[in-house]
């Protein structure tokens, strides 16, 4: 049977694939950016921690999604997706190969589990899905490994609640584990931590605030996933909305999820970047 | 747990220098977003760099949005129902990145919205809240 061996969460800003894509990681800005990285690349590249395929969460940025079509939860099921262009060509990264078999299961799965889901299949990616393929994996030929990708809206309010992204993780687990496939799984949550991209408030950053969420990924699933979308904005910028997403991650882990590595720094470009490795068992 | 809509929309407009993405934004600013959307294509950019102008004639935006997006007057685009990563669209193909773009948005120059991202980013302390002003 297929399982779940590792989540994984990560900031997805765009700048970072700019500057992998630039060759610029070794700057003196950069560095520290890309330092908190290197255990995980270390560890995702041992045999035992490989995953088989990555069901990764994350959000369009007015890629694949314009006004026309506001999906709240969408899964690809497609064999294969381009990345996109979005604004200066498309990122130089491979395209990503889905596991369309295991993606139909899962979209089955979660709908006669109450979850509604869109279900896509001709979407181009941008950087929300393929920076952290990036920081993980670095810049091979291909991806390593089957990507299911998974859309939420955070753009357009209101993006689903925080409690509704955990039960969604709680019903991607079921639907994992339901499939007669003997397949390790990552769970990837992405975007955040805190940052506000717009108005004069733009800039906000809350250290605090993101470390306690951080803690909480294996200490208090409750608070997480109680905590009200006026919150995100007041506390982490309008931006740090896409922390919700982290939550379909930690629901899919399990409240007795361990923490294997953590990384948090301020800053990257806007943004405040986290990054967190959780084991599924305690 | 079901929240009550009107005390949910009076929230997020209870935030200093923000412009929360509602619906009705959303609706206010469709076709200026779909216009931006539009920058993806490479065709497209060309002809919008040829003549703006000209560009903007072909989208049923209002002329308050058309003569925003001439003057990249990003705070008032946000207040006419853009979205910020709609606009991006347009300062990428300006060539601009997201802190140059942003921080127009800031009263700040690049320079010095930098040294306050270096510095650790901008405190919520005192901007969480316009009716608590905390």
């Amino acid at each position: 049977m297929a399982r779940i061996t590792a989540g994984i969460a990560s900031s997805h800003v765009p700048a970072i694939g700019a500057a992998i894509d630039l060759g610029r990681t070794q700057e003196d800005y950069w560095r520290p950016v890309f330092d908190g990285f290197d255990w995980t690349k270390t560890w995702i590249a041992e045999s035992a921690n490989q995953p088989d395929v990555v069901l990764l969460v994350y959000n369009d940025h007015a890629s694949a999604f314009d006004m026309n079509l506001i999906p709240t939860f969408a899964i690809g099921c497609a064999d294969q997706f381009s990345p996109a262009d979005e604004g200066w060509g498309p990122r130089p990264v491979p395209i990503v190969r889905n596991d369309a078999d295991f993606a139909w299961h899962i979209a089955q799965s979660l709908i006669l589990d109450e979850f509604d889901m869109t279900i896509i299949n001709k979407m181009d990616v941008d950087h929300g899905l393929t920076v952290p393929l990036s920081l993980m994996f670095g810049q091979p030929a291909a991806w390593p490994c089957k990507i299911i990708p998974l859309a939420v809206n955070v753009v357009t309010y209101p993006p689903p609640s925080g409690a509704r992204c955990y039960m969604l993780g709680a019903a991607i687990r079921r639907a994992i584990e339901s499939y007669d496939q003997d397949l390790k799984v990552h769970v990837w949550g992405t975007g955040g931590m805190s940052h506000q991209l717009q108005g004069p408030r733009a800039g906000l950053i809350n250290a605090q605030w993101d470390q306690r969420f951080l803690d909480d990924l294996t200490r208090d699933h409750a608070r997480l996933r109680n905590i009200p979308h006026i919150e995100y904005l007041r506390e982490t910028g309008s931006e740090g909305i896409e922390m919700v997403m982290w939550l379909i991650m930690a629901g899919a882990l399990g409240e007795s999820a361990r923490e294997l590595h953590r990384h948090y720094h301020v800053p990257c470009s806007n943004t405040a970047l986290g990054h967190i490795v959780l084991s599924p068992q305690s | 747990m079901v929240q009550n809509l009107h005390d949910y929309l009076a929230d997020l407009e209870d935030i200093p220098g923000t412009r929360v993405y509602t619906t009705r934004r959303a609706r206010q600013g469709y076709w200026l977003n779909q216009f931006a959307m539009s920058l993806m294509k490479e065709e497209n950019r060309k002809r919008w760099k040829a003549n703006e102008k000209n560009y903007l004639d072909d989208w049923p935006m209002t002329e308050a949005q058309k003569s925003a997006v001439l003057a990249r007057d990003y705070n008032l685009l946000l207040d006419l129902g853009g979205n910020i990563y709609f606009l991006a669209k347009v300062f990428s193909t300006d060539g601009l990145s997201f802190v140059q773009a942003v921080s127009t948005m800031t009263g700040m120059d690049v320079a010095e919205y930098q040294k306050m991202m270096l510095a650790g980013g901008r405190s919520p302390d005192g901007v969480r809240s316009i009716k608590g002003e905390s």
